[in-house]
């Protein structure tokens, strides 16, 4: 049974509008001048390849439903309260091997010592082995070739893969000689190199380790990056409208809507961000707690809980945009055309949405791209502080919060934080990378 | 030869472009005598600012020098490294450039800057620079000198900049000068006055100045020889009074046919078709031959070569055209057509008034303080008073900053008017409701300065010209409108396939009539010309004045003809009003008023004009254009007027008739009309 999550929806919407965006930009030439520079730019292919295998992860967890449970023949149908994702099917094997508590990546044996009972009946205190991390192996001796072995065979196929990718950018170079398609090439290779191997260990090893109560931090990193992108895009959703109407009616109007405006964002902006954000969060906390009936599932809680976080981030964050906006607006308002405009006797509102919006649209796309890392690093500080996401969504900044204290243990378990750090380096990395090319190719400034 | 101080031999810059190498500067000798100005003419894009800034070896970053050489006193500057250069810029060669607000830094003071000049080039120090810097600020004639040394550059007007640049560029007595359109961004009486300054001071110090520039009537001012640049090329050197006696090269004598005057009145300027080519290719013939009406099949073939004219003495004189070479007569210069509009006019002035502004005021508030209370007011047009009748021109002409654009605006109600009366058709304009404004709005239209800033980058000229129609509803739908965009396109001569295209693909002449299409589009009867020809080069602005004056003479447009521009109200107006901070001191008919102005500043403002022909007796006035926020007491105007008396500072002279037509704001005129009355 498919379940339709708020956030899904919100998602899919945001697909839909960025592909109605790309269809329109190609119809009009200023908009797809600037794009067409962008996609010139080497760093921007590269960095969006690395987006694209992110994006794909998070709408492959964007289609929940809950899984038919096995009935006898003529019983009417029952699901599982359980709620999953077109992504779960897919890690069904990371999901379900379990341990009882923290490995580290690739281990056959746990972390914590247990007492074990010999076949002999005698009692020893020792690492046990793991239920399933290397469970294949008759003797632990075998580890290290079989871990090579696996991996050299993960990493043959993605050889294949990626030759089969620089022959295909060979193909695109000739159809449009201006992309560098090479750049994209090879970061598409680079990231079938990595994942080659590890798809080939995964099915028996826990690459990355396990958790406290044993979960694979793979899966985990995987499953976070959804609440990431959830976070990034969905905010702007709630920003931009905000941030647009109110930077550019200060600007355009003046005086004392001006006035009105301005105060309301100094005022806001004096709020410390994290405590406005926290008051809100244990609010909307309260409601739920109050109404359990509301919610059928966990997933449907914790999903309104990261919904209500993107929309108060959303509304703490569109100031810096409205800023932007009225300053350019004030410039745009004392040009000629605007004049001419007025001089035809063309109303306001439609001068608003003729000639203001589409010449500050650019402005709008660099604060997006920009936004975009802010968001996914405010949303782990945010959880890692107990006001982001429901303990129970994955999400990077709840991986570094449950991975905090075990920094202290020794011998340390490192692998959950490195693991969050490294994904969302990855992905801050590749959206900032972006986001530089997105503003070199529309500020006319940076324009030679 | 001897005698020359800087040679420049086959100098050629290329600058790097999205379109490729551009050849900026292709190939150009100039030679600079001791003691003389020369100057570089030619319109934007001819490469002449490439070449001073090569010659200075300051060059935009995506620019280099391809090839030549720069001789100063013999010495190769090209081949000289950086530091050495370092110390040519400034001492041997000094610089001043267009915009002076940009060329000081905000946060020095001006004796600071000057100083800085001084102590890297020169071994003076301490009490020394300042002494030396003092005498420098007097040398440029800034007055009280030491409190000046020690303000900010934000404190002092454009014209005391530009001295203050000059003074910097002279601190170490170079041996040249290179001036880039030195006073193209002042008014005409600063203009005169910096022009004045820097043939003094040329002839003071015997420096040698390249002037760059665009104005033919500053080269006939200052220069002893002129070389004309087209597209890269120099195409004709001469010295001054043969090149304005009869310019040899076509490019040349079309520049001068196309500079409006009131002996071309009635008659069609000449225009020069096309526009410059492309510098990014190569050209196997003439550069001009394109646009030129007397070429032919070898000037396709064969570029021309740099050649003396054979018969002129002591081969002063360089023309690049292949029909020079063959000893041909220079052409005819296009006669002026006999004025016959007299009859017409006669006609017209009796026309009911169709636009007419009465005491016109407009005035903003100062505000200052946490409560933002109004603390004055900025004059910027106070007590205005204007008829305009239908199809004729009314130029509205004076310095910047004196109202005239914002009296423009409040005609229009783009800017509310404080006092005073707008009546348009007879109706009151203050009356009518927002909505009544709103319909009303068509019948009369607005024509910008810029071109750039003039047109929505993000809409196409289809939906430009369809905003207005929308809006005031004409047209019944998008087929009939799109008829009538076809019909405006043809008006202005523009191609039909522009409609689906973006401004930025038209040049700066195209994307005027496309603004003049717009205006045309409501079918206005009276349109404001906000300088709409002063953003364009010469060859262009004529096309558009030829495109404005066929528009008046097919549809009787009236035009309220904003502008500084003398030569152009000469050429284009009936009548004339000449404000000077936001009051008209002078009004009348364009013969009247220039041809025998009476009031003392519209003599000023006339006689500062550098005109092509002959030179008139320049009266110079003294001081800068004061500000309307605290306006002289009694005549604005006596601070700096020549003929002022003690009763100028009692009261603002109320305006006396003189004659049929023409009205003066002036003491001198109260007493003789007292006169003749009693």
């Amino acid at each position: 049974m498919p379940v339709v999550l708020v956030t899904d929806v919100l998602v899919w919407l945001l697909v839909a509008a960025a592909a109605g965006y790309a269809i329109y930009c190609r119809r009009h030439a200023h908009l797809a001048g600037p794009w067409g520079r962008v996609f010139r730019s080497p760093a921007a292919m590269a960095s969006l390849v690395v987006l694209g295998a992110y994006v794909a992860l998070g709408l492959l967890d964007s289609l929940h439903f809950r899984p038919a449970l096995a009935q006898k023949a003529d019983a009417p149908s029952a699901y599982a309260s359980e709620v999953l994702s077109v992504l779960d099917l897919g890690l069904a094997q990371l999901r379900g091997r379990g341990e009882k508590t923290y490995s580290a990546p690739l281990a056959t044996r746990s972390y914590a010592k247990e007492l074990i009972e010999q076949p002999d009946g005698r009692q020893l205190r020792d690492f046990p082995r793991l239920r399933f991390g290397g469970a294949q192996l008759h003797d632990e001796a075998d580890w290290a070739a079989d871990v090579a072995q696996r991996a050299l065979g993960g990493l043959a196929v993605s050889v294949l893969l990626s030759f089969v990718v620089l022959l295909g950018t060979k193909i695109l170079k000739k159809k449009r000689p201006d992309i560098p398609w090479q750049a994209a090439g090879i970061s598409l290779g680079a990231l079938l190199l990595l994942a080659g191997p590890a798809v080939a260990l995964s099915s028996v090893y826990h690459v990355l380790g396990t958790d406290k109560v044993g979960q694979d931090v793979f899966y985990l990193a995987l499953k976070s990056v959804r609440t990431s992108l959830v976070i990034g895009t969905v905010t702007t959703l709630v920003l931009l409208p905000v941030g647009i109407a109110l930077g550019t009616m200060a600007g355009y109007f003046k005086g004392w809507i001006d006035d009105v405006i301005q105060y309301i964002y100094t005022t806001l902006n004096s709020i410390p961000g994290v405590l406005l954000i926290a008051a809100a969060v244990l609010m909307m906390q309260v409601y739920i707690d109050l109404h359990p009936e509301t919610f059928p599932t966990a997933v449907q809680r914790a999903d309104l809980r990261l919904l209500f976080l993107c929309v108060i981030l959303g509304l703490t964050s569109w100031t810096g945009l409205a800023r932007l906006l009225r300053g350019e607006t004030l410039k745009l308002s004392q040009l000629e055309y605007i004049q001419a405009a007025h001089a035809f006797g063309v109303r306001d509102t439609r001068i608003l949405a003729r000639h203001i919006l589409p010449n500050v649209s650019h402005i709008v796309i660099i604060a997006m791209v920009m936004d975009f890392s802010g968001l996914v690093l405010a949303e782990a500080v945010l959880s890692y502080v107990g006001v982001g996401v429901d303990p129970s969504t994955n999400s990077f900044g709840t991986m570094i919060n449950a991975a905090r204290l075990e920094m202290s243990r020794e011998p340390v378990v490192w692998w959950a934080l490195a693991t969050a750090f490294t994904f969302m380096f990855a992905l801050v990395l590749a959206a900032n990378l972006f986001a530089d090319a997105v503003r070199d190719g529309f500020d006319p400034r940076v324009r030679m | 030869m001897s005698g020359s101080v800087l040679e420049v031999t086959d100098l050629k810059t290329h600058l790097d472009t999205a379109r490729g190498e551009l050849r900026a500067v292709d190939g150009v000798d100039i030679e600079l005598r001791k003691g003389e100005c020369f100057a570089l003419v030619g319109e934007s894009g001819s490469g002449k600012s490439m070449a001073a800034l090569s010659i200075m070896r300051l060059l935009p970053e995506t620019g280099r020098i391809a090839g030549g050489r720069v001789l100063l006193d013999g010495n190769d500057l090209m081949a000289l490294p950086e530091a050495a250069m370092r110390a040519v810029r400034g001492r041997r060669v000094a610089m001043i450039f267009q915009e002076p607000a940009t060329a000081l830094n905000p946060v020095l003071t001006v004796g600071r800057q000057i100083a800085e000049v001084i102590e890297r080039h020169t071994a003076l120090a301490g009490d020394a620079v300042r002494k030396r810097t003092l005498e420098l600020l007097d040398a440029v004639g800034i007055p009280d000198a030491v409190r000046r040394c020690e303000e900010y550059p934000f404190q002092l007007s454009g014209g005391l900049k530009q001295r203050v640049m000059i003074a910097a560029a002279l601190a170490a007595e170079p041996e040249v000068l290179i001036a880039d359109e030195p006073t193209t961004a002042l008014d005409v009486t600063i203009q005169a006055q910096i022009l004045d300054l820097l043939a003094k001071l040329q002839a003071e110090r015997a420096m040698a100045i390249l002037l760059i520039t665009h104005d033919m009537g500053i080269v006939a001012r200052m220069a002893q020889r002129v070389a004309v640049m087209y597209a890269g090329e120099i195409v004709e050197v001469a010295g001054r009074d043969a090149f304005f006696g009869a310019p040899q090269h076509p490019y040349a004598q079309k520049l001068f046919q196309a500079l409006p005057s009131p002996e071309k009145r009635g008659a069609e300027l000449s225009v020069i078709a096309g526009q410059v080519p492309p510098l990014t290719g190569t050209f196997d013939g003439c550069r001009f031959v394109e646009r030129c009406d007397f070429a032919y099949l070898r000037c396709r073939r064969e570029a021309p070569e740099l050649i003396a004219i054979p018969g002129d003495r002591a081969a002063q004189r360089l023309v690049r055209c292949h029909l020079r070479e063959q000893g041909l007569a220079p052409a005819p210069q296009g006669a002026p057509a006999a004025a016959q509009e007299q009859g017409r006019l006669l006609a017209l002035n009796s026309a009911p008034v169709l636009a007419e502004l009465e005491n016109l005021g407009v005035h903003f508030p100062i505000r200052k303080g946490l409560f933002k209370r109004t603390v004055g007011q900025v004059k910027a047009v106070d007590g205005v008073s204007l008829a305009i009748r239908p199809g004729r021109t009314l130029a509205l002409v004076g310095e910047s900053g004196c109202g005239k654009t914002t009296a423009g605006k409040a005609l229009l109600r783009l800017i509310p008017a404080t006092a005073g009366r707008v009546a348009f058709a007879g109706r009151d304009l203050a009356a009518l409701t927002r909505r009544q404004l709103r319909e009303g709005r068509g019948a009369m239209q607005i024509i910008f300065q810029d071109p750039y800033a003039s047109l929505d980058p993000r809409m196409r000229i289809a939906d430009v010209l369809a905003e207005g129609m929308i809006s005031l509803g004409i047209g019944r739908d998008a087929k009939d409108r799109m008829y009538r965009m076809a019909e405006l396109l043809e008006q202005v001569g523009l191609p039909l396939e522009a409609l689906s295209r973006y401004p930025h693909e038209f040049s700066g002449g195209q994307r005027q009539r496309i603004a003049i299409a717009r205006a045309l589009a409501v079918e206005p009867k009276l349109i404001v010309c906000d300088e709409p020809t002063s953003a364009l080069d010469v060859s262009v602005q004529a096309q558009i004045l030829n495109l404005l004056k066929s528009l008046q003479d097919r549809l009787g447009l009236a035009y309220l003809f904003i502008t500084h521009n003398i030569s152009i109200v000469e050429y284009l107006a009936h009548e004339v009003a000449v404000m000077y901070l936001g009051r008209i001191v002078e009004r009348g008919t364009v013969e009247e008023v220039l041809g025998s102005p009476q009031h003392p500043y519209t003599e000023a403002l006339l006689s500062a004009v550098p005109a092509v022909d002959g030179r008139r007796s320049i009266i110079r006035l003294a001081g800068e254009l004061p500000s309307p926020a605290n306006p002289p007491a009694g005549c604005h105007f006596h601070p700096r007027c020549p003929k002022a008396m003690p009763e100028c500072r009692a009261a603002y002279p109320e305006a006396v008739q003189l004659g049929g037509s023409r009205s003066v704001s002036c003491v001198l005129y109260r007493a003789s009309k007292a006169a003749s009355s009693s």
